[in-house]
Parts: C-alpha cells; structure tokens; sequence
C-alpha cells in the first residue's frame, strides 16, 4: 500500500471556555470538541465527513491546518508531522493545503476585486510570480472553474450564491494544492446549484490528482462524491468505512437512524421505509456521557455501554460500537 | 432579421472582449452620496469654505499684519464693511483687515482640525485593529490604557500642555492628537472584532497570510468606511474644542489668530457698535461646521444604507 498522503492519528481539540461573569482567575471549562479522530486519505481520493451540527467536523478540519490548537498527529505523505512544525515551517505546507467555505459571500472580502481575491494566495506564495504572471494565471483559473475571464475586474456581491463558491474555488486551486478542504461547500445552495459545483469538484479533482476532505451534513451528497465516510459525534468517530459499504450496510446504530432519515425521492419508497427515530437531545459536549458518548439516545444501548468506550477498531471498516448490527424492528419500538 | 443577427454578433464579440469594470461598494456609495441634498450642499459649503482659506488671501487688498491708521480710533464710525477702502470685512479693533485675519483664522482652525482628524485616524486606526484582531490579553491591557486616558479630563490636560509648553501650534496639536484618537480607537476595536470571525478573514489565514497583511488588506479596508464617518464628524469637533481654548485665551498666539480667537475678540468689542467683528468670523465657523456635519451624516448614510 502507498503512504497517504495525509494521516491523522488520535486528533485531540480541547477548548477551554469561560462563562460570562468568571473571575480571570478562574480555571476554564473544558469543551472537548474533537476526541481521538484518525484516518487517512490517499491522493486523489475523497472522505466524506458527516455528522450533526456541533459534532467536531468544521473544528477537526480547522485543526488539520493549525487553525485551532490540537493534539495528536497529522502526518503529510507519512514522514512530516504537520502539527509539531513551527508556523514558519507550517507556511510550506499552507499552500498544499487549500480550503473552501460554507458561505460563498461572506469567505470573500466584499472590497476586492475578483483579481484580488483569487490571487492572494499566489500572492502569498509565489512572490516571484510578476503581476501579469499573475493576472495571467487568475484569468485562467477562472475559465476553468468556469467564470468568465473578463469578470476579473468586478466585486462579489455582484455574483450569486453558485459563482461565489466557483470563486473560493478558483482561489483554493490557483497554488495547485494537492489537498482540498471543503466545510460544508453546498450547504448554503440551491439543489441544482449544488449538483454543479459538485460535478466541478469531481472535475478537478480527476485532472489535478487532488485529496479531498468533504464535510457535509447531507448524506446524500456524501454519498455521490466520496470514497470512504466518516461519521461523527460528539467528537468521536462512530464508524468509518468505503463509501459503499457505509450505506449499504451499515453497522454502528448511530449510522442507521442517520441513513434511515434521509428522504428517498419515491413516495412508494419512501411510505414504506423504516425510520429508526432518535430520542432526545444531542448532550452537551461540556459534560459528554461516560463509555459510549452515543448511548443516551441510542435504541441499543445497554449498561456495558456506559462502563466502556468502545474502540473503532481496525481494518477498512471501523465501527466504535460494542453490539454492532442491523437493528431490527423490535429495538425501535 | 440580418441586421439583428448582426447586431448580436457584435454584442456578443464585445462582451467576449471587454473586461467588466465591477461596481464597487465604494461607487454604490459615491452615488448614493450624491443623490443626498444636504450632504451636497454640506460638500458646497466645504468647497467654499476651503477655497476661501487657501485663495481668499490674494483678493485681500491689506495684509493681515498692517495697521490701518486712517481709522484707528474711529474704528466703530469708520471701520466696518466697505468696498471703497479695501476691508471688505470691516478692521478688527486695532485697526487690522478683517477679510485678511478671518482668511487667516480659517486656515488655522482647518488646519487644527483636519490634523487633529489625521492623528485620530492614523494612530486610532492602527492601535484599535491591533488591540481588535489580536485579541486576548494584549486587547485586555490596550483597551483599559484607552480607559484610563479617557477617564482623565481633557480641557484639564490641553490647558496644562498649552501653558506648560508655551501656546504655540505644535503644542495644540499634541495636545489635540493626544486625546482624538481615543475614541476613535475604541470604534476601530469594536469593528475589528466583528470583522475578525467573518469567514474571509479565516480564509486568508488558512492560506497562511501574516497578520499584519490581513489587519492592511483586509480589516482595514473593510473599516475605511466607519472610519471615514467617525473622522468628518470629528473635524468640527476639534475646531470646537481649537475654538473654545482659545476663546479662554490659550490658544494660538498672536500674530496667528483661529476663528475661535477672532469671535473672542469679536464678542468683547460688540458693545462698542463693532458688530461686523463678531459676525464674519462666527459666519465661516458655523458655514465650517455645518459642512461637515451634513457631510459626515451624508457619509454615514452612503456607506451604511442598512442602518436607514
């Protein structure tokens, strides 16, 4: 097997938090947003991350590139510990790592100009780069994502929600990263818009051999452009497998009621389709359950589960459940 | 239909060439700007107020150091507006043109306040998006200094500055500097914070763009427009304040004179029957005044149509 090129290996998030009102003195709270994440993701692959909202997919990508303090390890092409480089050591790597935002409006500065914006990371990077260079290299950039050449010269706002996103992506590949970040890239779109930049994505991800990170909270969209998924909860992975095989047969219960809620676009389908309902709240990350953090909501969950973290395990199919299986029509009601 | 086909044609050969020049915010702006009146006529007053100070000078006919002996000691049956004898102003009480002296006033209380403006936006700028975007700590310990100076009174400080150092121009402007760019550095702070979480700001670090690149091409353009408000309507301010120090009697010192000297003067000779004395002066401080505060309340609206 070849070297990934990017390994994470038990990344750690700790936030210490304040209430408003505490003394300076006071010792922070700990919020534990990512806890013990490991995968790896080989060139020219994508791995879909999903998760409900506050489950650590946004905190654990910012945490790939330094954007939040963590530990553990993420090793670039098996060899460089990304997050024991100093940040002068780090700044080679910024341009191999590129990112794109959930919002397409608000990640663009609205007082640049397209020109501006797509550049700056050239700017930042290629300093021997000369200006036509580098004008020359943003209006072909923009042809490949698909915006016309001669816009160079107008502001975002003078764009829509799809064009923005064709920007920051424009923006991302211009250094010619190798691995792409995407935070929810989608969300914030129409469904046919989506599709579009999706199909973009894959598009470029063909041509230029690029790794993709794709973190969603749609499955669906996960389903269509991943390789492998990772599912998350409260910082934790729950189960970790080919994409295929994932939402084919999934293990962890956690997973199940997940698939079993997205919308099948048949209503015959769809009328008989069992949907394994989840009860309660998601708890608070400050005060995680003991053992399975899963196991307040979980249909299975037994008194073993609370003595016991269960481990994902190893192999191409993790599963961090100590009874994984297909949950029958019993455990639900 | 030929002629159609045609036309398109070169349509679509011109939009294939031409690059779109974008609209920016700032021409949204402009625009919005000058379809607001007063903030128009604020801007006329401007115009005039300023070409009267820089250009006024040369259609004086006495300069305004010369002592007009012809009506010195007659100076309220003989001294006031007239065309015949030059002072088309009227003489002040020694016998000085007041065209001349008002020309001069004005240049000097323009200067007061667009160089107290100046420190105000420069170090409040830089100080407030420092203390804003790096946060923690060093914002904790920049903002209560700006605490502690602003909760000294000002007049109290100006006033020592001036007698300790001598009432000269640089000491008013120290003394004026020193205290504009507090608040100014406050409103900076507070516009960098909410700017700080906004996604282009990640964005640009996650590429790995230094801070200080980020505070000069990212923040602070972002700031110009609060900035460019906060300083129009900080100028008068300052006029204000040159004016009320010297209409106490420290503030410039003769020969130089400010409008605020020049209407303290005015106002002590008014029961004498030297009315004029009083009303050229105070007529170019309040046309001052008036201009940029209708320009700065015009600015405000251009840059910022939400808050309407």
């Amino acid at each position: 097997m070849t070297t990934p090129l990017l390994s994470a290996r038990e990344i750690d998030v700790t936030f210490g938090t304040t209430r408003p009102g505490d003394m300076p003195w006071t010792a922070p709270r700990k919020l534990r947003a990512v806890s013990g994440v490991s995968f790896d993701l080989a060139a020219g692959k994508t791995l879909g991350v999903v998760g409900e909202s506050g489950c650590g997919k946004s905190t654990l990508a910012r945490a790939l590139i330094r954007m939040v303090p963590a530990s553990g390890q993420v090793l670039w092409q098996g060899d460089t510990d990304l997050l024991s480089l100093s940040p002068a050591a780090m700044q080679r790597y910024r341009s191999e790592i590129q990112m794109i935002f959930q919002d397409p409006l608000a990640s663009l500065n609205p007082r640049m100009t397209l020109g501006e914006i797509i550049a700056e990371p050239l700017r930042t990077h290629r300093r021997d780069l000369s200006r036509a260079d580098i004008r020359d290299r943003v209006r072909r950039m923009m042809d490949r994502v698909g915006l016309l050449p001669q816009m160079i010269n107008r502001y975002p706002h003078e764009f829509s929600g799809g064009q923005c996103q064709r920007i920051g992506i424009a923006r991302a590949l211009i250094v010619e990263p190798r691995l792409l970040i995407c935070d929810e890239p989608v969300s914030a779109l129409d469904v046919s818009i989506q599709a579009q930049v999706i199909e973009l994505l894959q598009e470029l991800q063909r041509d230029l051999n690029l790794a993709i990170l794709f973190i969603a909270h749609d499955l669906s969209v996960v389903r269509h452009i991943s390789d492998e998924v990772m599912v998350l909860y409260l910082g934790r992975v729950m189960e970790a497998a080919p994409a295929e095989r994932l939402y084919a047969a999934p293990r962890h219960p956690y997973t199940q009621a997940l698939l079993s809620a997205v919308p099948v676009p048949d209503p015959a389908v769809e009328r008989d389709k069992r949907i394994i309902p989840l009860t309660g709240d998601l708890p608070s990350p400050m005060a995680p359950p003991s053992g399975c953090v899963f196991r307040t909501r979980c249909p299975r969950a037994e008194a073993a589960c609370a003595a016991e973290v269960p481990a994902p395990g190893p192999g191409p199919h993790r599963c961090a459940c100590l009874f994984p299986g297909t949950i029958t029509a019993d455990e639900v009601a | 239909m030929v002629h159609d086909t045609q036309r398109m044609q070169s349509l679509a050969e011109r939009m294939a060439e031409d690059e779109v020049a974008g609209r920016s915010l700032w021409a949204d702006a402009r625009r919005r700007f000058f379809s607001n009146k007063a903030a128009v006529i604020g801007l006329a007053l401007l115009a005039f107020v300023a070409a009267f100070a820089l250009f006024g000078g040369q259609f004086a006919q006495w300069s305004n150091e010369e002592l007009d002996y012809n009506v010195m000691g007659v100076v309220a049956q003989e001294g006031g507006p007239s065309l015949a004898n030059g002072h088309y102003f009227g003489v002040d009480e020694l016998g000085r043109d007041l065209f001349a002296r008002t020309v001069q006033g004005t240049q000097v209380s323009l200067l007061v306040g667009l160089v107290g403006a100046l420190v105000a936006v420069v170090v409040g700028t830089i100080y407030g998006a420092t203390a804003g975007y790096v946060g923690g700590r060093v914002d904790a310990a920049m903002m209560r200094a700006v605490d502690v100076l602003m909760a000294i009174p000002y007049m109290f400080v100006l006033i020592l500055i001036l007698v300790m150092y001598g009432r000269s121009m640089i000491a008013l402007f120290v003394g004026l500097g020193l205290i504009s760019w507090l608040e100014m550095s406050r409103i900076v702070r507070g516009q960098t914070l909410s700017l700080k979480n906004r996604e282009f700001i990640e964005a640009a670090r996650a590429t790995g763009v230094s801070g200080v690149t980020i505070i000069r091409r990212h923040i602070v353009p972002n700031l110009l427009g609060v900035i460019a408000v906060y300083a129009t309507l900080l100028v008068p301010l300052m006029i204000l304040t040159e004016s009320f120090i010297s209409f106490l009697g420290l503030g410039v010192q003769e020969p130089l004179t400010s409008l605020g000297a020049l209407i303290s003067q005015g106002a002590s000779t008014m029961a004498y029957g030297t009315i004029w004395q009083l009303a050229f002066p105070l007529l170019f401080f309040c046309l001052t005044l008036f201009g940029f505060f209708f320009v700065g309340d015009g600015l405000r609206d251009a840059l910022d149509p939400k808050d309407r």
